[in-house]
């Protein structure tokens, strides 16, 4: 479900006050129907504290139009362009579930404005395999059991990536301390060291 | 091989790897608002006014909901209290009255058209408070009270006695008498709880983080004076809760009541901060336990007396006492219980209820008797094993306890370990082994499934449990596929959703117990059906059976529920966890090297996820055992640490070598599928192993649990 077009059952709220766009490639949901002028006008009391912006995500670029400027990145992705496969734990940057990578380094998206990150290359798990139907670390959680209840997992993986891109995943003590930013309350911590260990030989 | 007992991966996975898997928070209903309360920063007394005008006037907001504006719900009785409530008392009725409970209660709810616009207004919602009466914020047993009788018609205190314990105790020759205390612990499951509700005339749907689908429709239903069919809650993704989303917690009827004023859908997701205060705790406790033997190590007297914490409201009470009763033989044994009410938000169960706890004093006292003793801390158990449950005498349904302290022994290399303490030193690290045993009381529900034999090959299963991390998805299409002697790619199991056939509580570890039975009936009689129709056709060709007999799908719904095994025989798991800590010579930091637990669940249905819930357990008991500690402000009356970060919790870098072993047993008695469940016996045992551990490397007892290098350091 998506929240683009429709009334709403009262008609002093029936305004949108944020209009989800995807320009160009993809095939991303598009809502149309008001101009972004008109919906940053509409905006209410923070009208004057909302902005416009575009960020490509997953080689998809999103424009947001008439969201307050002190949105998170995670807000933007979950809330606002409903990519709600990174997730939030915690939203104080403690815990690693929204991780996600900016031009290639992971980043916690609770901790960065959508609108610094403009003109960057942003990745989620939902783009994180590109030709397969898995990445093959996503291939490995699943093989070695790297979770339970999943909710800790696209932080994990996409930390992973960046753990092996980076040239951290050397040893199993060395993806130990390079994964300790990535909370995991179901406790299935030995299995994700075994996944990106399995993943960082593949690619050796 | 059959396909029950296979380590297959996840049916899940995939979903759960690529961000496809939707947890209740993500469910975005058409016109979603956003909703966040401001809550008490006092923890008892009145609120002298309220002003809301500065709320009401910020950014985005919409609505901002008081007692003093809110609808004043029904709240009907229930007809019985559901086993995940507390024993006695009265819920928190939200935005009802002035009257403050606990710091952290909700006083005020805030709708806006995002979560930081609603999160800002809760923020200008300013309430003097008249704090009176004074606050009750003293966890000191002196003030504890005993159990009531409704906790006593459960067996949880306020004493149970046979023979003369105390008698036993004062003539023993040999005798231990010590006080063991547990921090109060969080679940902090990584998904904070949410709930979108979405209302359509007088019908509501709630997209909802719950360990029980039909339980929230009913208690909601009650709360608003609906019919139950008018209420549909779904959520087929759980991150994780360990007990957090047993009961229906208040911030589900805010979200229900936000939504039906503001005539919209709403969202009300949990902050991590409010987790410590919106939905329950492992309340903190202190177990005074006194044993007695004779040289040769036979327990002559067992009392333990234990002290736990409630709120004002409610009395909670768990089965604290189980290990004192039911793990070791002795015939003078006395348990009490006693809580003390204080103006916190209710405890609730956290895994391994009660048994973990209490097996925390239970094992490390027996750890400082063995000891006392000069034996082998096996050694010991072994001359004390139970050969029928000592406390409700009954025999066991199956018991293989002695094979898992041999088998663990022999994967952990127990033989090696000296029985003096600090006998080991590598480097700057004394190196010691400890052991505990683990015990879990099995259960098992009345549940119903269905399945539907569809055109297109595959059979649908379904069932209104949840899976908050164990694998229900998994276990359950490997229980149909093997019912219905089909390959797993052909069998979906769904769950989540009150309008599947009922289950009750996805909880002590009673799932697949209770679910797998219903779905083999269910595929039982499903298969009865075909064969009417199928002409002697075998069941895999059904797609073409349904073609013929021009039918677009065959279905069955079957229910399974216990017989009397659980009366007549005690039903139990065991295990024996074996851990091995360094501890740092000069600093006193402790770290968990090394942990083997071996169990008798009964038949285990997937070994790999078996094993990761096993091991998810171990990660759990070193948080117990070692860093997990909600700071209690007595003055303030307020949680000190309330974050994720101040709370501290186990990350991959406290995590070492884990192994867990299934000792090869089949449970006769409780289910036709052999099980005795897992999830709860994964935690259990950890704790105390560790801590009897840590003696062994430092000859040093720290009875106050987690032992913080500051407390192993001035012990
Ligand atoms: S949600 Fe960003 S670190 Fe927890
Ligand atoms: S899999 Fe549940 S928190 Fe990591």
């Amino acid at each position: 479900m998506t929240r683009d077009g429709g009334e709403a059952a009262d008609p002093d709220w029936s305004r949108r006050e944020i209009m989800i766009t995807a320009a160009a490639a993809g095939g991303s949901v598009m809502s149309m129907g008001t101009t972004a002028a008109a919906a940053a006008k509409i905006a209410g009391p923070a009208g004057d504290r909302t902005i416009d912006l575009v960020l490509t995500i997953n080689w998809t670029e999103h424009r947001l139009t008439g969201i307050e400027a002190h949105t998170t990145l995670l807000d933007a992705l979950r809330d606002h362009l409903h990519l709600t496969g990174t997730k939030k734990g915690c939203g104080l940057g403690q815990c690693g579930a929204c991780t996600v990578h900016v031009d290639g380094r992971r980043v916690n998206s609770c901790l960065t404005l959508a609108v610094m990150q403009q003109g960057k290359a942003i990745t989620t798990i939902e783009g994180l395999a590109v030709q397969e139907a898995l990445h093959p670390l996503q291939a490995a959680f699943v093989e070695h059991d790297g979770f339970q209840c999943g909710y800790c997992t696209p932080g994990q993986i996409m930390s992973g990536v960046a753990c092996i891109a980076e040239g951290h995943a050397g040893s199993d003590d060395e993806i130990r301390e390079w994964m300790s930013g990535n909370l995991c309350r179901c406790g299935a911590y030995s299995n994700i060291v075994a996944s990106i260990r399995q993943a960082a030989a593949g690619k050796a | 091989m059959s396909v029950i007992g296979s380590p297959v991966s996840r049916v899940d996975g995939p979903a759960k790897v690529n961000g496809e898997a939707h947890y209740a928070g993500e469910f975005a209903p058409k016109d979603l608002l956003y909703a966040a309360t401001a809550d008490s920063t006092c923890p008892a007394g009145t609120i002298v006014t309220l002003d809301t005008r500065d709320a009401a006037r910020a950014p985005g907001v919409l609505l901002v909901l008081t007692h003093l504006n809110a609808d004043r719900l029904p709240y009907q009785e229930p007809a019985e209290r559901v086993a995940v409530d507390p024993v006695a008392g009265a819920q928190l009725r939200v935005l009802d009255g002035p009257a403050i409970l606990f710091s952290g209660q909700p006083i005020a709810l805030v709708v806006a058209r995002t979560q930081a616009q609603a999160e800002y207004g809760a923020s200008l919602v300013p309430a003097p408070y008249d704090a009176d009466p004074p606050a009750k914020l003293r966890f000191d047993p002196a003030l504890a009270q005993p159990t009531s009788e409704a906790a006593a018609k459960k067996k949880r205190g306020p004493e149970t006695r046979k023979g003369d314990a105390e008698g036993a105790f004062a003539r023993a020759p040999v005798t231990l008498d010590e006080r063991y205390r547990l921090s109060r612990e969080q679940h902090h499951p990584m998904e904070p709880h949410a709930t979108v509700a979405e209302w359509t005339g007088d019908r509501l749907t709630l997209w909802s983080k719950t360990q029980w689908v039909g339980n929230e429709r009913d208690e909601i239903a009650r709360r608003f004076g609906l019919p139950p069919a008018n209420v549909r809650v779904i959520n087929p993704y759980v991150g994780g809760a360990f007990g957090s989303s047993l009961r229906t917690w208040p911030h589900v009827t805010l979200a229900a009541m936000a939504a039906r004023r503001a005539r919209r859908p709403v969202r009300l997701e949990l902050t991590r901060r409010q987790l410590f205060t919106f939905v329950g705790h492992r309340g903190q406790s202190e177990q005074h336990v006194r044993l007695g033997a004779d040289p040769n190590g036979r327990l002559l007297a067992t009392i333990c007396e234990a002290t736990g914490q409630t709120s004002t409201y409610e009395e909670f009470a768990e089965p604290l006492l189980g290990p004192a009763g039911a793990t070791y033989a002795c015939d003078d044994r006395l348990t009490r219980y006693k809580l003390v009410p204080m103006n916190v938000n209710t405890p609730c169960p956290m895994r391994g209820p009660g048994w973990a706890t209490g097996l925390v004093a239970q094992e490390m006292a027996m750890d400082e008797l063995a000891e006392r003793l000069g034996m082998d801390p096996i050694e010991l158990r072994l001359r004390n094993y139970a050969e029928r449950d000592p406390m409700k005498d009954l025999p066991w349904s199956s018991k293989a306890l002695r094979e898992c302290y041999a088998q663990g022994a022999e994967r952990f290399g127990w033989s090696k370990r000296p029985l003096k303490p600090r006998a080991r030193r590598d480097g700057r690290d004394l190196v010691g082994l400890g052991m505990a045993t683990a015990i879990y009381d099995s259960g098992r529900y009345p549940t119903s499934a269905s399945v539907a034999l569809l055109p297109d090959g595959t059979a649908l299963v379904r069932c209104a449990t949840a899976d908050m991390g164990p694998g229900t998805y998994t276990s359950m299409t490997q229980v149909a596929a093997d019912a219905l002697g089909l390959p797993l790619a052909r069998v979906r199991f769904e769950l989540g959703d009150s309008t599947f056939p009922p289950a009750k509580e996805h909880g002590g570890s009673t799932t697949m117990a209770s679910v797998g039975p219903a779905i083999q009936e269910a595929c039982g009689a499903v298969k009865a059906k075909l064969a009417g129709v199928a002409d002697g056709a075998p069941i895999t060709d059904f797609a073409a059976v349904l073609r013929r007999a021009g039918l677009d799908r065959i279905e069955a719904e079957a229910s399974a529920k216990p017989d009397d095994a659980m009366k007549t025989h005690s039903i139990n798991g065991f295990g024996a966890v074996f851990a091995e800590v360094r501890v740092d010579v000069d600093l006193c930091t402790i770290r968990a090297t090394r942990i083997v637990g071996a169990y008798d669940a009964g038949r285990i249905v997937n070994p790999k996820l078996a094993h990761s819930q096993c091991i998810g357990g171990m990660v759990q008991g070193i948080g117990m055992a070692l860093f997990e500690d909600v700071e209690w402000d007595e003055h303030l009356g307020r949680v000190s640490n309330g974050t994720i970060a101040e709370y501290i919790v186990p990350v991959n870098a406290d995590i070492h070598d884990l192994d867990a072993i299934f000792v090869d047993t089949r449970e006769p008695l409780l289910n036709p599928l052999g099980v005795k469940g897992v999830a709860e016996l994964g935690l259990c045992g950890v704790a105390p192993a560790i801590a009897n551990a840590v003696w062994h490397a430092t000859g040093k007892r720290v009875r106050n649990l987690p032992i913080t290098p500051d407390r192993l350091l001035t012990a």
